[in-house]
């Protein structure tokens, strides 16, 4: 369009054939059957009718009544039926009842309207030119006039013509969000992620603890087939990050029978007696993963499906997640309690980029 | 500018004719009405020019109208909520009156979330209200989104229009989830802890990310916070300006409509604005708003009571997303065993990383398939007729093909649910899930082709033959033959007026070659049109006439 | 008012005070027979567990063994408890009637005093954990902390609204949903099937009475929010607005831009 607009807007030339967009591999019927034309208007009863028309104008009526009925009795609903806070009952009365009347209150305009303009408005189809007033020649012309301006806003402002600046613009444009992302920098405290998410909570010696309460468990409490849920002792107590560490540290103890385990050499200590101690998040994308079959010994991640199967050190046996359960090693103390030996011996939940470094 | 309105019979109505004042009852008060808004806001042009705008009638282009009056009831019941609810993770003690969590420590958002629901008159009915109105926004946004693939109203000049549809779409989903997370429930918790860990799966940057999402390690005390002001603030403000856009296309463009007697690609047959789609549209405002009340009066929807407040250590059996992020966790189950890699000690999770890429790639083909079907058709022409989608084989094919392959995701995402109600193992369901999202597109294409074929071949066979009556007659020679009823030409034109295309023919350029992307072309070209029925012509139909 | 007194012995409030009595007297009746139902099991627990013996020999045997020390067939049941037997048959999991992934609950095949007689036979075979004493099934207790203890310990199997959930290979955690509070605490302490024990080191007596009490609290209180889609979360309201709500609504369009007759 540059070769034909001038540098004045206003005075395009426009082009003398007009062009048509091309249909591309469509066929262009030369042999079509005609278009028939409308079909003749097929009146409606209320067209007809008088009566009819009466019926429905008084139909649309009540539709409206209704509707305010519905108002009101929502209204009324609001004070007659207060939620009372020693009756959980209530608040699905009210809740019933004032949506009820609302519901009404919508429906009556709603379908109210809709009645009237269907049976009683005019029912003609009306047929709309899709190119009236916009003749293809002044289409055109117009068209010719907004290229006609682009061209001078370029050759007057030489933004083709001048590479360099064009090009530092651009480079400009580029750079100029990257402080606004540097910004988000501080949403986040200063230390390392990667140290934080391969420590957890526990240590040597800290104390297996039932969740929620927190009171330490002894190994004589975990009998065969039981399952606990546990969380490292004193996990109550933090001030600070008490469920991000929970995030980490839950874990999962069981106790199989010692002869139903098959335990690595490395790995020949870290239960006590039979009971394990698995990490509860799971290695896919972190669910807790704690429905524990007591018969099977799988364990089965509730959210993607995960199984992981204890008596193979919590290897997994069907679904997403590619690596086993982290286990942590634990053993008794003095008074019989289970305490752990160390902290997980790898970073525990879903995988990261840095997780193995 | 003026608007030329008829009605069928030719006849010139109201919004043509040079203004006469009308003299009578009532046109006193429409007159000064007029005068009082153009003295006021000039507007007297807009109003005459659109104020008698056609919008064709059928069912099917009522469906956006849905998602628009879903979003209207969104607004307005998360303006109400907005009163009472607080964003924020301060650790506080439940006192309200909900026996099941009282004292039972959790965030001031869960807390606030209880109170709107048992200590609020009403403020459990908004809630619902807002849920199953954000459900059905994206319900009816996809519903709609089919209606105009399979009809083929993407084409030109709506194709951008279909781009703003599709990111609606996806803000839909975004405004969806960061709404779903608000309440900091356990549900919603374990949801983000989902998104958590595929986000750690990025490589290279996903560590990073997740802790900067969630201010330092999962849970952390930002995350809901931040997702209150994308959700009531960032996403509906982008939302509604784009609504807004989309809106203004479909008026500057007007309606497709479907081919019928008298209807052409070159007008536009329906009702008026004013008064009857005025009153239609209006009208079905307030049964959408109505329907969405009364499930909200009956039906629960997230009942965060039972689920109680987000701990890291629970979880309950059938933790999923809400319907529309469905697809995206079922692809995540979908992925089998193992695959995770290990390079030069770092760690590269592909049951992560493949969703992550499959998910946008699908989102893409649907995103950019109308400029794809333009580009292979090569019709630069203004398509105003929607197609029937039979006429259109080989696009009702891939949409068969993707609306599977999005529903065998969607299944997957209730994988469990689906083995506990038919009594079967999940592994089971997950494997022939699996198996199903290969097959199972593949499959929908070609029947899916084939049965278009079958029915524009039907199609054909009634516009030269007409119906089958049912009537049999026995001629003087003892041969029984049926009567076959024949068409009106009013019948016969819906059956016979649709585009046609012939494979595309490769020529060499004014080189003397043909380039590599036109070489694709002609082979997609080929795959689309290469089978095909083709309408009846006038001459096949008074050849017939003449038997 | 004479209309009134014509007709008062007929009103509501008459039916309701009536109610009361009946419900009164039949509840007494009935605490008087249950307490000292249990008062006595202790002296008849001889007699009774020759009952259940017989019973045992005739219906258990053939796979549980003679004396039920077990065969290929089923498991040991000396040191399971009464508990566990009341649980089992009382639910009618036992007798199984085919072999499935898991024993399914069904009609009980025998009378109370029946699967208490077979209860206290097995409960001479050993010592396990013993049928639960009323005083923890009242489904009195703290429901928060019960409802906290269940979310943590239960939910993953049976969902936190105790709808019930999948497990591997075709088993699954049922419904909890108006299941006798003896089976419950039976289950916690015997861990049927797959099922974890909870013994009462774990979760103390009266932390599963307070469990208890919340389950019954789901029983007592239906969803405030009005029905509750059989309590699966999203799934089922998601394809409830697809359902009923938008197919409601596509209903209406079709309607709405019908011509009129």
């Amino acid at each position: 369009m540059a070769d034909h607009g001038s540098a004045e807007p206003g005075s395009a030339v426009v082009p003398r054939d007009i062009p048509v967009d091309a249909p591309g591999t469509a066929v262009v019927p030369t042999d079509a059957i005609e278009n028939p034309g409308f079909p003749p208007y097929r009146p409606r009863v209320s067209d007809v009718d008088p009566k009819k028309e009466r019926q429905n104008e008084r139909r649309v009526a009540w539709f409206f009544w209704a509707s305010i009925i519905g108002s009101v009795f929502a209204i009324v609903a609001y004070f007659v039926f207060p939620i009372d806070a020693d009756d959980p009952g209530s608040v699905r009365v009210n809740n019933a009842f004032l949506g009820l009347g609302m519901a009404l209150a919508l429906f009556g305009i709603g379908f109210g309207a809709v009645h009237w303009s269907k049976s009683l408005m005019d029912g003609h189809d009306l047929v709309e030119d899709r190119n009236a007033g916009h003749p293809p020649e002044e289409k055109y012309e117009k068209r010719a006039g907004a290229a006609a301006v682009f061209t001078a806003g370029n050759k007057e402002s030489g933004f083709t013509r001048r590479k360099l600046i064009r090009n530092s613009l651009i480079g400009a444009l580029v750079v100029f969000p990257l402080p606004a992302v540097v910004l988000f920098r501080d949403l986040a405290p200063a230390e390392d992620p990667v140290t934080l998410l391969k420590h957890t909570l526990w240590k040597k010696g800290t104390r297996l603890a039932r969740d929620p309460d927190g009171t330490p468990i002894r190994a004589a409490d975990v009998t065969l087939g039981s399952v606990f849920h546990v969380i490292p002792e004193g996990l109550e107590d933090l001030e600070h990050g008490k469920l991000e560490e929970k995030a980490k540290a839950a874990v999962l103890l069981m106790r199989l029978k010692p002869e139903d385990l098959e335990i690595s050499e490395d790995r020949k200590d870290w239960n006590y007696q039979g009971i394990v101690a698995y990490s509860k998040i799971c290695t896919h994308v972190g669910c807790p993963v704690a429905l524990y079959e007591q018969q099977t010994h799988h364990l089965l991640c509730p959210c993607h499906q995960s199984q992981f199967d204890i008596t193979k050190e919590a290897k997994v046996i069907f679904g997403p997640a590619k690596r086993p359960l982290p286990q942590l090693p634990i053993t008794i103390d003095d008074e019989g309690y289970l305490i752990a030996q160390s902290d997980f011996t790898e970073p525990v939940g879903p995988s990261f980029w840095e997780r193995s470094l | 500018m003026t608007v030329t309105v008829s009605d069928t019979t030719g006849t010139n109505r109201p919004g043509t004719e040079p203004a006469v004042a009308e003299v009578g009852r009532g046109m006193r008060f429409t007159n000064w009405a007029a005068g009082y808004v153009d003295e006021r806001f000039k507007l007297s042009g807009w109003v005459r020019d659109y104020g008698r705008k056609i919008f064709p009638d059928h069912w099917s282009f009522m469906l956006g109208e849905v998602a628009l009056y879903s979003l209207i009831v969104v607004l307005l019941s998360g303006t109400f909520l907005t009163f009472f609810f607080q964003a924020s993770m301060v650790e506080t003690h439940y006192d309200g009156s909900y026996v099941p969590l009282k004292g039972i420590q959790m965030s001031a958002a869960m807390a606030s979330t209880l109170d709107i629901s048992f200590d609020i008159r009403g403020g459990l009915l908004v809630r619902q209200i807002h849920h199953w109105a954000a459900l059905l926004f994206v319900a009816s946004i996809g519903l709609h989104m089919l209606r105009v693939f399979f009809t083929g109203a993407f084409r030109k000049p709506r194709e951008i229009n279909w781009l703003l549809g599709f990111t609606l779409f996806i803000l839909a989903m975004a405004e969806g989830f960061t709404g779903y997370s608000l309440p900091d429930d356990l549900l919603s918790g374990n949801g983000l802890r989902i998104i958590d860990g595929m986000v750690k799966g990025v490589p290279v940057i996903g560590t990073w990310i997740s802790y900067l999402l969630f201010g330092g390690e999962f849970p952390g005390t930002t995350v809901i916070g931040m997702f209150y002001s994308l959700h009531i603030l960032l996403l509906p403000a982008i939302l509604v300006a784009i609504v807004g856009v989309h809106v203004i296309m479909v008026f500057v463009n007007k309606h497709t409509q479907y081919a019928g007697p008298g209807r052409s690609n070159d007008n536009v047959v329906g009702v008026p604005v004013m008064p009857v789609f005025a009153a239609k549209a209006g009208g079905f405002f307030f049964i959408v708003f109505g329907v969405i009340v009364l499930v909200a009066a009956t039906v629960t929807i997230n009942p965060i009571w039972n689920y109680g407040p987000y701990d890291p250590s629970p979880v309950s059996a059938g933790t999923q997303p809400d319907w529309y992020i469905g697809f995206a966790d079922g692809m995540l189950r979908l992925i089998p065993p193992g695959w995770e890699l290990e390079i030069l000690g770092f760690t590269l999770s592909l049951n992560i990383l493949v969703p992550l890429l499959v998910l946008p790639l699908f989102l893409a083909l649907v995103a950019f398939y109308p400029f794809f079907e333009a580009w292979v058709t090569g019709d630069k022409r203004h398509h105003n007729i929607a197609d029937r989608p039979r006429n259109a084989p080989m696009r009702t094919a891939i949409g068969a093909a993707g609306v599977t392959f999005y529903a065998v995701m969607w299944a997957a995402a209730s994988s469990d649910l689906i083995a506990t109600h038919f009594k079967l193992a999940v592994e089971g369901v997950t494997l022939a899930l699996q198996i199903l999202l290969i097959a199972g597109p593949i499959i929908a294409f070609f029947v899916t082709r084939r049965i278009c074929f079958a029915l524009q071949k039907k199609d054909r066979e009634i516009a030269l033959h007409g119906y089958e009556s049912g009537r049999i007659v026995r001629l003087p020679g003892g041969q029984y033959v049926e009567v076959h009823q024949p068409l009106s030409d009013y019948e016969r034109w819906r059956l016979v007026s649709y585009t046609d295309y012939q494979p595309l023919m490769v020529r060499p350029d004014k080189h003397g070659r043909i380039s590599v992307a036109q070489r694709v072309r002609a082979a997609a070209s080929r795959l689309f049109f290469e089978d095909r029925i083709a309408p009846v012509t006038k001459t096949e139909l008074e050849s017939q006439s003449h038997h | 008012m004479p209309r009134s007194r014509r007709t008062g012995r007929r009103s509501p409030l008459a039916s309701v005070a009536l109610l009361v009595i009946g419900l009164l007297t039949t509840g007494g009746a009935y605490a008087l027979v249950t307490s000292s139902a249990t008062a006595s099991t202790t002296s008849a627990s001889a007699t009774t567990a020759e009952e259940g013996e017989k019973l045992f020999m005739a219906n258990c045997a053939s796979c549980h063994g003679i004396g039920a020390v077990g065969t290929t067939d089923a498991p040991s049941l000396v040191g399971v408890g009464a508990a566990a037997v009341d649980f089992q048959v009382g639910t009618g999991r036992m007798p199984m009637a085919a072999s499935g992934p898991q024993a399914e609950a069904k009609p009980v095949q025998f009378t109370d005093e029946q699967v208490k007689a077979l209860a206290a036979y097995v409960a001479t075979l050993g010592e396990g954990p013993a049928i639960p004493a009323d005083e923890f099934l009242t489904g009195e207790g703290d429901v928060a902390l019960g409802a906290e203890l269940f979310r943590i310990n239960c939910a993953m199997c049976h969902n936190v609204a105790g709808a019930g959930g999948a497990l591997t290979e075709g088993k699954f955690a049922p419904d909890l949903k108006d299941v006798d509070p003896a089976h419950v605490y039976e289950a916690m302490v015997t861990g049927p099937q797959n099922m974890p024990v909870f013994n009462d080191l774990n979760i103390t007596p009266e932390e599963k009475a307070d469990i208890i009490a919340y389950l019954e609290y789901l029983n007592d209180h239906p969803s405030p929010g009005g029905l509750d889609l059989g309590g699966l979360g999203p799934v089922s309201e998601g394809l409830f607005v697809w359902i009923f709500a938008l197919g409601a609504i596509v209903a209406v369009t079709v309607w709405l831009t019908a011509k009129s007759n």
